[in-house]
This record gives C-alpha cells, structure tokens and sequence, in this order.
C-alpha cells in the first residue's frame, strides 16, 4: 500500500520550472533512492514532500492524510500545519545541528516542546508533565544508542565529526517519529572515509522496514538499500524501477549517459 | 581651596547622573532596539520601509543635534516642552541607541544560516520556538563583541548630555575650571575608564561564557 503519495507536482522559481509534474509513490515500509544530476530538481522536491517550499500545483499526501493539495484554498490551522509537517521527517546535508545543545538536547527539544504544549492545553498535573519527560529522555537515549553514540549524549554539535554529526541528526528527525523519512544527499558533505558510518545507519533503518525517501549519490548504496531507484533529469522523474533495472539496464539515453559519468567519477 | 575629597565628592555627584542616563538608556534602547529590529525585517513593506528609513535619520545625525531636537521641538511644535533636561536626554539617548542596538540586532539575526530556521521547522517547531529556543542563544553569542563596543561608547556619550545642561560629570568639572582649577577636567578621565574596565570585564565574561559552543 502506498504512504507517500505525490501526484503531479510542480514548482516554478520566477521563471525556471524545476519540477515538472512529478508523479510517485512509496509504499508502506520501502526505500525509494532518488538520483540524478546536479540541478535536476531532486532537492526541491524533497523540499516540497517536506514543506520548506509550497509547490504550484499538484497533490501530496502520506497515509490517509492530505499534507498538500494546491486546489484547496482553505488557510490551514496552526496545529494542521503541525500535523502535516510531522508526518515527514528530514535529515539535511549540512545536518543544520543546533550548536548550543548537547547531543540529548539536540534530540529531545521539539519532542518536548510539543508535549509540554499538549500538556498546556489539557491542563495536566506537574507531575505527569515531569513523568512524561523523563520518558521522552529515556526514548532519545534508546535512539541515540541505535546511531552508536550512547557515549557523545553530554557533548556539544562541535565537538564531532561530521560522520557523528549527521548521527545525531538522524536521531533528532526519529525521535518524532514521522511516517516518511526524507534524505537530501546525507554524505554528500562528509570524507569519503566516513560516509560509511553514516550509510550503515540508514542501512538499518531500512532493515527495521522504515519508509524512506534518499536522494543521494552514492550510487553502491543506492543499488543496495532501495526498492526502487527514480531517475529525476530536467524537472521530470525519466525512468523508475527496481535497482537492477535502473542501474543495470538503463532504457532511458539521459540516465546512461548520468551513470556512464558518475561511474567513470 | 578644593581639596582632593570634595572634588570628588562633586564630580561622583555627576558621575551618578551619567551612570543614570547610561543604565536607564540601556534597559530601554536593548528591547526597543529589538522591536525596531523587527520592524526593519517585516515582510509589510511600508513598516520595513518607515522603520529603516528611521535608523537612517537617526544614525546619519549627530547625537548631539538629536539633544537639541528633543529639547526644543516638542515646544516648538506642540507648545509641550520637555522641562525636564534629564528625561529630554534620556528620550534622545534611548532613540539614539535603540537604532544602533536594531541594526547590530538585525546583522546578528541575518548571519543564522537558514538551515537553522529549517531545521526547527521540520521539527514541528513554531516560528516563535524556533526564534527564542534555537536562534536567540546563537544570535546573543554572537552579538557580544560589537554590543560590548557600542555599550562602552554609551558611556562615554552620556557626556553629552552636558549640551542641554544635565549636570553630568564634566559640565561638574567645567565649575571648577570656570574658577581656575583645571585638574579635576582630567580627572573625570579616571570614572569613565574604571567604570569602563569594570564592563569589559563583565563582557569578557559573557564572551566566555559562551565560548562552550561554535556556530
Ligand atoms: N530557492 C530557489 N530560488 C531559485 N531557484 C532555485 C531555488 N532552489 C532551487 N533553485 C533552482 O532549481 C533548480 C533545481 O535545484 P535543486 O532542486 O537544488 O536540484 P538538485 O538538488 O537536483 O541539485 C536549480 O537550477 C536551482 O538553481
Ligand atoms: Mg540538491
């Protein structure tokens, strides 16, 4: 059954159309890589399933809730917007870590804003609130203990590696628990040296049966971990199929061409 | 003849009126300046536009001309005068600085990268969290330095005051010197720097303070 649902979706940035219908689905439980050239439209589109960019037109939804639809006028409430951002997650290239909190703080801060809201308004005891956070903290360190750095809870975003940096962002998007998970490029800014760290802790969550969208180009990682690989060229998604389709036997002449290249790299 | 303690007892009496004007102008112009801050990032064009306008007049302008308007335009306009020369410094010392401390506000905001903003928002974070719970400490770090700069200056200006005739430390001084004693013109030199190192030291501290992360 398909979570994500995006349905022909289209941005324009004054006056260059970036994406250009993009239609696609993951299912429950699946990985989706998304590949193709720099400029191809891959980041805005992650950006639009996300809701950093508002797209023109087009559809989005994940499970049975409607996060986006551009043919409804309606002004959205402040905690629909909530909900609809919560249902995805996002772990940036540049892991975009908050400098001044430890790396517990790092991953507990909006889970605990949010439930010291929903505390507010139901008027709960001081006690409950108390119990409930203790509990949020407990589940931060199980997370962080999955990323391997049950040792780095006390420790400052500067005081890591990239590769250990970008841990903690993934923690911090999980501890929300979205329905989707998104990647934008999440070795790209790391040493070739330590984007291993990083993918075998994508490669886990793939494992648990974690629903995830990956743009990326490590294209060994890709062919692994994913169900199904989309070729993104020009604002249009080219070609789509399972990973030995898509990197084995190429149809579409501009993604043999982009694999020819990024092969020879 | 002046001895060395009432001279100082004198020029204290002044000092005081100085290290008034300086804290009361600081725990004006520090929220002011923010909500001109503000103003000058709205999205709502004319506000953006007027509140921008504004720090230009005021920043382009001596403060000392800025004392002389505080003082005589309210009379000359609305036939309301400003009898109190303390309070008239105090409004143009407020205004003046509210500006300063709004553009040094505002360059310490624009320097957070926008991945900051959009990391809280794909955390489900409100635009007001994401402000005072991600930005502000980062913002605050970073703005230390030229604020400890500016907020030195403040005290030194407060001599300005003088113009109008508040009875700050120097026109104390001049008294004396309007009697042929020069000496305590140079000695009000020795307020303004302890009072000043006493600052950079409490700044020092903040820097410090804060130096436990990078960003
Ligand atoms: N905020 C923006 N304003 C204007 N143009 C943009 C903006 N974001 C992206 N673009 C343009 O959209 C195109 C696709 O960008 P992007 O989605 O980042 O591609 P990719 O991630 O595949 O490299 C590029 O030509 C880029 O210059
Ligand atoms: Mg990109």
């Amino acid at each position: 059954m398909a979570l994500l649902e995006v349905q022909n979706l289209h941005k324009t940035f004054g006056k260059t159309e970036v994406l250009k219908g993009i239609d696609f689905t993951i299912d429950e439980g699946s990985v989706v890589s998304v590949i193709g050239s720099s400029g191809s439209g891959k980041t805005t589109l992650l950006r639009c399933i996300t809701g950093l960019e508002t797209a023109d037109c087009g559809k989005i939804s994940v499970g049975d809730r409607v996060t986006f639809d551009s043919t409804d006028k309606r002004k959205l409430t402040k905690a629909e917007k909530r909900e609809n951002q919560l249902c995805t997650g996002l772990v940036f290239q540049s892991f975009n870590l908050f400098p001044q909190y430890t790396v517990l703080r790092n991953v507990t801060l909006a889970k605990e804003l949010l439930v010291k809201e929903e505390c507010k308004q139901q008027k709960c005891p001081r006690t409950e609130i108390k119990a409930r956070i203790s509990e949020i903290e407990e589940t931060a360190k199980q997370i962080i203990d999955s990323v391997g750095l049950s040792d780095k809870l006390e420790n400052y975003p500067c005081e890591l590696s990239g590769g250990q940096q970008q841990r903690v962002a993934i923690a911090r998007a999980l501890m929300l628990s979205p329905k989707v998970l998104c990647f934008d490029e999440p070795t790209s800014a790391l040493d070739p040296e330590i984007t291993g760290e990083v993918l075998a802790v994508i490669r886990k969550l793939a494992n648990e049966g974690r629903t995830m969208l990956i743009v990326t180009h490590e294209m060994g990682f890709a062919h692994e971990v994913s169900n199904e690989v989309v070729f993104m060229s020009d604002g249009v998604i080219a070609e789509r199929g399972t990973p030995d389709e898509v990197f084995d036997h190429p149809k579409n002449a501009r993604l043999q061409e982009f694999l020819s290249a990024t092969l020879r790299a | 003849m002046e001895t060395f303690i009432s001279v100082s007892t004198e020029l204290l009496k002044g000092f005081g009126e100085n290290l008034k004007l300086f804290s009361l102008t600081l725990l004006l112009a520090l929220p002011i300046g923010l909500l001109i801050t503000f103003c000058s990032m709205s999205k709502f064009k004319p506000l953006k536009w007027l509140s921008k306008t504004f720090v230009w007049i005021i920043r382009g302008t001596p403060l000392m001309l800025q004392l002389f308007v505080v003082l005589y335009v309210p009379g000359l306009l609305f036939n309301y005068p400003i009898k109190i020369r303390f309070t008239a410094a105090l409004i143009a010392f407020v205004i003046n600085y509210s500006c300063y401390f709004s553009e040094i506000y505002r360059g310490g905001i624009e320097s957070i990268s926008r991945g900051q903003y959009e990391a809280g928002q794909v955390l489900g974070m409100t635009k007001t969290q994401v402000f005072f719970r991600v930005v502000l400490l980062q913002v605050v770090k970073r703005i230390v330095p030229p604020m400890s700069n500016e907020i030195i200056t403040l005290v030194k200006d407060t001599s300005l005051a003088r113009v109008i005739a508040v009875a700050e430390i120097i026109m104390m001084a001049d008294r004396f010197s309007a009697r042929g004693i020069i000496w305590p013109l140079f000695y009000t030199g020795a307020f303004f720097l302890l009072f000043n190192g006493l600052l950079t030291v409490v700044f020092g501290r903040i820097e410090k303070k804060l130096d436990y992360f990078r960003g």
